[in-house]
């Protein structure tokens, strides 16, 4: 019989799709903390500050590359499943009583995932470093990336898709965070359920602190 | 609880044979009682179509107990109907009130093809029990049972996987149409045992390449198939077969 390589089972991609979500998972964390400083309200010396070091630390710029990487496989994998798995039943049922077997947010994971792909292209748009502000402190040149995102949220246009956003990211995640300890093989009576509380707790909290710096900054709570 | 008797409205899938397009037929069927199994009340149907003189619905059975599987209906939206860990042998009627429209389809997917009517073909599933659901013993004398020690939660959980009757249903209630379940069951039974350790590495390998091959849908952790399982299998099942999968590619030297 012959043996599949690895990457090209179905089963093999699902742990990629997992490796990546949990490499993303990691990086948001890793953003909300950045983001909180702005909280500090101290005019954005923190913020800017780690936004220096993230720009210019040499090992965060070779991080840097493999988040994209990280991005573009999860993403490109996901949909290639998605586009396949689309093919798999030619004709449709007539009825389907879904939400007696499944949550919404878990079959709806391409769509949630699309929506922040949207955003995603927004965002790094629009925060991206050619178009960061400089500002000179002690003549040396700085990116006032502060500035920047103050200005951005004060939009209201901008608040309404970044909050729209971060639902939708909850809602991934809300899936997306057990869903990829239960692909990596992790299902266990004692660690699943601590896993899934886990996965409820960051869902609701991360992107629930992402939304609370952008309404404090629309609200002019931080100057 | 109280007997009583309803008429119904059927919404039955019609296909003559395969490369029919098919469509839905409606029948009125009446004085159906609460206590007939779902399959009888199709045979009350089926009677009458008979002394019409037309082609009654085709549908697989044979056990009628819940254990050989052959039973595929999809029912008012779900695989095997309303009830809980219920075949649809074992689905009563009590299940529907009088007046109900009750819409009756066959399993979809591409690797199921319906045959006729409500039958589908699952030979997909025997070809991936073929390509490693075994394992192999001497001949000879029959050994005793318990000659080889078992871990009482590990016997345990093998039966649990066991209990998969291979009716498909899963892989009908799947939005990706995904044969998971199943394989891993199938996969897991052998596994958690002593006697499926000679063939446990080329065992998983082979039947996830044989399941992909079979053109099922890949996996996304929805949990459908686990929540309309009848046997109640567990996701656990599939989280031990990407285990053993990973570990079993990863080692191989091919
Ligand atoms: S896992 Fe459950 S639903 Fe799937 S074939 Fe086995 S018994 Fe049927
Ligand atoms: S007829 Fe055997 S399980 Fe239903």
């Amino acid at each position: 019989m012959s043996k599949e390589s690895f990457f090209s089972s179905s089963i093999g991609r699902k742990i990629a799709v997992s490796l990546t979500g949990i490499f993303l998972i990691t990086f948001l964390l890793v953003h909300v903390g950045l983001n909180a400083t702005i909280l500090l309200n101290d005019g954005g010396e923190t913020f800017n500050a780690g936004a220096h070091f993230m720009a210019y630390n040499w090992l965060i710029r070779v991080m840097e590359v493999g988040l994209f990487a990280g991005f573009i496989l999860h993403i490109v994998l996901t949909l290639m499943l998605y586009f396949q798995n689309r093919t798999k039943r030619p004709v449709a049922y007539a009825k389907v009583d879904a939400k007696e077997n499944s949550r919404w947010y878990s079959r709806s994971m391409a769509l949630l995932g699309s929506l922040l792909l949207i955003f995603l292209v927004i965002h790094i748009n629009q925060f991206w470093s050619d178009k960061l502000v400089h500002v000179y402190i002690n003549g040396e040149q700085q990116i006032d990336a502060y500035t920047m995102v103050i200005e951005a949220l004060r939009n209201p246009i901008n608040l309404v898709i970044y909050i729209g956003a971060f639902i939708a990211l909850s809602y991934h995640l809300l899936h997306g965070f057990p869903s990829a300890f239960q692909t990596l093989g992790w299902n266990h009576k004692k660690y699943t359920p601590i896993i899934k509380k886990l996965g409820v707790i960051y869902s609701v909290f991360v992107p629930g602190l992402f939304c609370i710096i952008a309404l404090a900054i629309y609200f002019e709570f931080v100057q | 609880m109280e007997h009583y008797s309803m008429n119904l409205n059927l919404r039955i899938w019609r296909q003559k044979n395969k490369n029919d397009k098919g469509g839905f037929a409606d029948y009125k069927v009446e004085g159906i009682s609460s206590e007939m199994s779902f399959l009888e009340m199709i045979d009350v149907l089926n009677e009458r179509l008979i002394l019409e003189n037309t082609e009654p619905v085709a549908f697989d059975h044979d056990c009628r107990e819940g254990i050989c599987g052959s039973c595929s209906m999809y029912i008012n939206g779900r695989p095997h109907g309303p009830w809980h860990e219920t075949t649809t042998c074992q689905l009563h009627m009590r299940a529907f009130k009088d007046g109900d429209t009750i819409v009756v389809e066959p399993w979809r997917a591409k690797s199921f093809p319906v045959v006729k009517d409500l039958v589908v073909d699952r030979a997909a599933f025997d070809r991936i029990i073929q390509s490693g659901g075994y394992i192999s013993v001497n001949t000879g004398n029959a050994v005793d049972a318990n000659c080889i020690p078992i871990e009482k939660d590990k016997a345990d959980k093998a039966f649990a996987a066991a209990a998969c009757i291979g009716c498909g249903a899963c892989v009908a209630a799947c939005p990706n149409t995904s044969a998971m379940l199943f394989v891993s069951a199938k996969v897991s039974q052998l596994a958690l045992l002593p006697q499926g350790g000679p063939e446990r590495k080329t065992r998983v390998r082979n039947m996830v390449a044989q399941m992909d091959k079979e053109g099922f849908g890949s996996c996304t952790n929805i949990g459908a198939c686990e929540a309309e399982c009848p046997k109640g299998i567990s996701l656990e099942n599939i989280a031990r077969m990407n285990r053993e999968f990973t570990i079993a590619s990863l080692l191989s030297e091919d």
